[in-house]
């Protein structure tokens, strides 16, 4: 039910443009617009996570590898064979998507949290033939990707570009980047979800026996966004690769995945801004807890817990409750 | 207010670009070494002793009056095993908290993802991870203090020649350390002469190694080699002991400590493995130059932890004193004085080993440095 | 070449057995709330750990392992009524993801108290280890099997024979009726937290003097268990057993016969192959849908 003005596509888009536009005032150097790239890439692929956990009820535990597929085909293929940077990442996302198909498919038809077990394996699987392809992925020890080049055109984080008469850093031109790469998957993923397989996908996620009396196919729905929040790691990994210049394993790992489900649900499932803060949190609690030392994993891990009981629908819902509440606002017009 | 947000706006990029913010520096300001260690985690192993060690010695130079008459800060991070949040830790020490130097990465992996920021940044790293490819091929910025892990299988396919050993076994951990191990034993081994016949791995998490174990038993091998950290080694020891193997058993620098030797207890009887002298100290030649460094080490970290010296936190300790020498010789902390003044070390002694730098060679160690160990009534002799 | 299969066999059927027991307690912690608990690991480590504590502290061994075992029962009852109770209105999802961070925290509570390393636990009879046909077991090994046996054999009486065990079964089958013929479901979920806590403590003081034991060997031994767990179709006590003993067997198999390097992407694949050819697991029980 989209019954709130703060979940309607457009005020979602506004909000979050703003927020973009607005942040760089608040960055003091390159440490904090690294920190705010990540946010972005990976923000991309926990919103088309969100599109699987959030509308489809479906969790995937092996989505870590899908960008981790992504990230090694595109530190592999433009690194060792020279191809050209896009078009490795479109090939990749479509072998990711081959994949999460082949799996997805048969095992949607199924009800039940069988879907997790199958990505689990299938994660793992993955995670095991890049950790002992040495030669080809180098192994545990990690693969140095190449910069990004868009036509021919190079973006070097660590380079200076002259743009229109100004000296933009690359740093910065990435942060631009991450940005319209957020926007662009937030208003997809927007006209996914209000799209009618979207509304079918609602429809999934309250009742399927409700949804299948209706001749919704639902296990056809809930296999085709299993597979586009696949590309989307596929794609956010590729470019998260070329961002950082240097990966491991460990971006498609178990740990990896549990990660990004714990971005979705902690920020609020099924809202689109909701995940995008749940990045925000998990990737700012690291830097903040670092100074407690011995103590980082218990606190870390006492956080995580006691927002999950208290705000069991995740931060950003719970928060909108209460501003609802404190403003006495009249309810909202129902859709 | 405003005026200032819009002022900004507009050279923001530039200046972002130039790093104007960059401060000069008072001669009274604390000199900054940056570090990111697996000090939980996996890696543990390493990490924690090379902290505890980096956090003792900065306080033992900063109470004996510091470096040029500055105080050492030591600002840590936790990268816990995991190469993002390590190239992350980097990025906050080289452009948020400006350090002068860094000592860290415990992990080849975290060393790794961290070095092209750091080098970018015109930062000297030095590096307390093992593998070869960190220092070859030189990166100006990047130097490190332990052996390369090429070395220690020169060490130990050179000490199994000279007993005319030539079909060995190799087991290794998938994990990074044991990985980069077993490539580099690969490698090597037919320059001693030496078969691998058999080449079995095992998770770092593994409980269990008979499997291999059987497997490699009937290869046919006269010796068996164990590259890996953590416990999967003293488990594979006593794996090892308990099938009845009565082969001789090589293990890795990775298992030298004392730790090793109570995890794997009796197992480990008749092992040998090249490691630093920090576990012989007593028995070195009073000649030997490093004794007294390595006696003192021993004595110092144990009285103040309270816990048995490692190998690895050694590495630390090299580290921190190279650095504090090259900025002592630099007579500042200009970067490319410190780079520059690190790389012309020449025979500083210390627990590890004695380092001889120069622009080809980042490390500054010999194989030599590695001395052959052997397990004998629950203790390490040295034997080479 | 008997020899040989017969030490894959063992090998595997002594690891198998400590799956065995993990998954179990995951079994009975979804089938009480369709929760996949995640901290079921801390509980082996916990078992495991304060053993070694409190033995260090001059206990004798016994007296040190019951301690260490009612220390992991509260710690079961804690986690339900502090952390999973509270949010009874919560998605599963949700409770999921707390699981998840309560095995963080309790992690990062062992490390603080435990520090960082292994640690090696006594064996509970002789060192010697046994042969037999040629192959080598650890006599400890004798010891896990014994033990899972006996375990599995009293969980099977509980749910069969005692009134709060069918009451267990019957809420796993259906809530809303359990609590209609009056069982507190709370206080069901309550008791399967307690017993998965009992069961994954005792696995987790059987193998330790096997596999030492450290803070974090909880995550290793936790996800091995879940794995064992869907194999054997997530719901099924049977299946969890028998998940348990054919994952630990195809590992070592895998190890002794194949590659070493793939063992576990087997053991993943075959969770593949349940999924696709036997969807309800091994063993899953048929689950029908109300509307």
């Amino acid at each position: 039910m989209l019954n709130s003005l703060f979940q309607s596509r457009q005020f979602g888009l506004l909000v979050l443009a703003l927020i973009i536009i607005v942040l760089p005032f608040g960055l003091q150097n390159d440490f904090h617009y690294d920190i705010a790239i990540q946010m972005g890439l990976i923000a991309a692929t926990v919103v088309g996570l969100n599109l699987l956990v959030g509308f489809a009820g479906q969790i995937s535990l092996g989505h870590a590898a899908f960008f981790g597929v992504g990230a090694y085909m595109s530190a592999i293929l433009t690194g060792t064979y020279g191809w050209s940077p896009i078009p490795v990442l479109l090939f990749a996302a479509v072998v990711v998507g081959i994949i999460a198909f082949v799996v997805g498919r048969p095992i949607l038809r199924l009800k039940g949290h069988y879907l997790s077990m199958a990505t689990l394996a299938v994660g793992f699987i993955i995670y095991i033939i890049i950790n002992n392809e040495r030669r080809i992925t180098g192994g545990p020890d990690g693969i140095s990707v190449p910069s990004l080049s868009i036509f021919g055109a190079e973006l070097n984080v660590f380079n200076d570009y002259q743009i229109l008469g100004m000296t933009l850093s690359g740093t910065f031109l990435w942060y631009v980047l991450a940005g319209v790469l957020l926007l662009l998957a937030v208003w997809i993923a927007q006209n996914i979800i209000d799209s009618p397989i979207g509304r079918a996908l609602r429809s999934v996620h309250g009742s399927e026996v409700a949804a299948r009396v209706v001749g919704v196919d639902t296990a056809r729905f809930k296999s085709l966004v299993f597979v586009i929040s696949a590309v989307y790691a596929s794609i956010m990994g590729s470019f998260y690769a070329h961002y950082t210049g240097f990966i491991t394993p460990q971006i498609a790992s178990f740990e990896h995945s549990i990660v990004l489900i714990t971005m979705v649900v902690l920020g609020g499932m099924a809202s689109t801004l909701g995940v995008i803060l749940g990045v925000v949190v998990l990737k700012l609690l690291p830097q903040v807890l670092a100074d407690f030392q011995e103590l980082e994993m218990m606190m870390f891990g006492l956080i995580l817990m006691l927002t999950m009981i208290f705000m069991p629908k995740g931060l950003l819902p719970t928060l909108q409750g209460l501003a609802r509440k404190y403003l006495r606002k009249k309810p909202e017009e129902g859709v | 207010m405003s005026k200032k947000i819009f002022r900004r706006a507009g050279f923001l990029a530039a200046t972002l670009a130039a790093g104007i913010f960059a401060t000069s520096v008072q001669a009274s300001d604390p000199i900054k070494i940056g570090s990111f260690l697996s000090a939980t985690g996996p890696a543990s192993f390493l990490g924690d002793p090379e902290l505890k060690t980096l956090e003792m010695y900065v306080e033992k130079i900063n109470a004996d009056g510091g470096v040029l008459g500055r105080q050492l800060q030591l600002i840590h991070y936790d990268d816990a095993g995991d190469a993002s949040q390590a190239r992350n830790f980097a990025s906050r020490l080289v452009r948020n908290d400006r350090v002068d130097i860094i000592i860290g990465g415990s992990t080849t992996g975290t060393t790794m993802s961290a070095a092209p920021l750091i080098e970018q940044a015109r930062t000297p790293f030095i590096s307390l991870a093992g593998a070869i490819v960190i220092t070859e091929p030189v990166k100006p910025w990047v130097f490190k203090t332990p052996q390369s892990d090429r070395m220690a299988a020169e060490r130990v396919l050179g000490d199994m020649q000279s007993r005319g050993i030539t079909k060995v076994g190799l087991i290794s951990d998938t994990g990074g350390f044991g990985s980069s191990g077993r490539t580099q034993t690969l490698e090597v081994a037919a320059n001693y002469g030496i078969e691998i016949l058999a080449d079995e791995t095992y998770g770092p998490s593994d409980t269990d190694m008979t499997a291999q174990l059987t497997r490699i038993r009937n290869a046919g091998v006269e010796a068996v080699f164990n590259f890996g950290f953590g416990q999967g080694p003293a488990l594979v020891t006593r794996n090892y002991a308990q099938l009845g193997i009565d082969l001789p058993f090589y293990q890795s620098h990775g298992v030298a400590s004392d730790r090793f030797l109570e995890l794997a207890g009796t197992a480990a009887e008749g092992l040998r493995l090249p490691a630093s002298p920090l576990l012989v100290p007593d028995s070195l030649d009073d000649a030997d130059p490093q004794k007294a460094v390595v006696q003192n080490y021993k004595a110092e970290y144990e009285a103040r932890w309270n816990t048995q010296v490692s190998t690895f936190g050694a590495y630390a300790y090299d580290g921190l004193m190279l650095a504090v020498m090259a900025i002592e010789q630099a007579g500042s902390t200009d970067r490319e004085a410190v780079r520059s003044a690190l790389e012309n070390i020449q025979g500083y002694v210390g627990v590890t080993g004695i380092y001889n730098l120069s622009p080809e060679d980042h490390m500054g160690l010999t194989a030599d440095s590695f001395r052959i160990l052997e397990v004998k009534d629950g203790q390490w002799n040295l034997i080479d | 070449m008997l020899a040989e299969f017969l030490q894959y066999l063992f090998t595997g059927i002594t690891i198998g057995a400590t799956y065995a027991l993990v998954a179990l307690g995951f079994t009975l912690i979804y089938n009480a709330s369709h929760v996949i608990n995640f901290a079921q690991g801390e509980f082996l480590m916990i078992g495991g750990m304060a053993t070694v504590s409190l033995m260090g502290m001059g206990l004798p061994m016994p007296i040190a392992i019951i301690l260490a075992v009612i220390l992991a029962g509260i710690l079961g009852v804690a986690l339900q009524r502090l952390a999973i109770a509270p949010a009874r209105q919560a998605s599963v999802v949700t409770l999921i993801i707390i699981t998840i961070g309560a095995s963080i925290f309790i992690r990062g509570v062992a490390q603080l108290v435990w520090g960082k390393e292994y640690h090696v636990m006594p064996s509970f009879g002789s060192d010697q280890p046994v042969r037999i046909g040629g192959a080598v077991m650890h006599s400890q090994s004798i010891w896990v099997l014994l033990i899972a046996s006996i375990l599995v054999v009293l969980l099977v009486l509980f749910f069969t024979r005692t009134l709060i065990g069918k009451a267990i079964l019957a809420t796993s089958m259906n809530k809303d009726a359990a609590r209609l013929v009056g069982i507190r479901t709370q206080l069901v979920l309550m008791l399967a937290f307690m017993l998965s806590a009992l069961i994954g403590s005792m696995a987790g003081i059987a193998v330790a003097p096997i596999t030492f034991t450290s803070y974090d060997i909880g995550i290793m031994l936790g996800l091995k268990g879940f794995v064992a767990a869907a194999m054997g179709g997530l719901g099924s006590g049977v299946g969890a057993v028998v998940g348990g003993i054919t994952l630990g067997i195809v590992e070592a198999m895998t190890a002794g016969y194949i590659s070493s390097d793939y063992k576990d992407a087997v053991a993943f694949s075959m969770i593949l192959l349940v999924l696709f050819f036997m969807p309800r697991g091994m063993f899953g029980s048929r689950v029908v849908e109300r509307v």
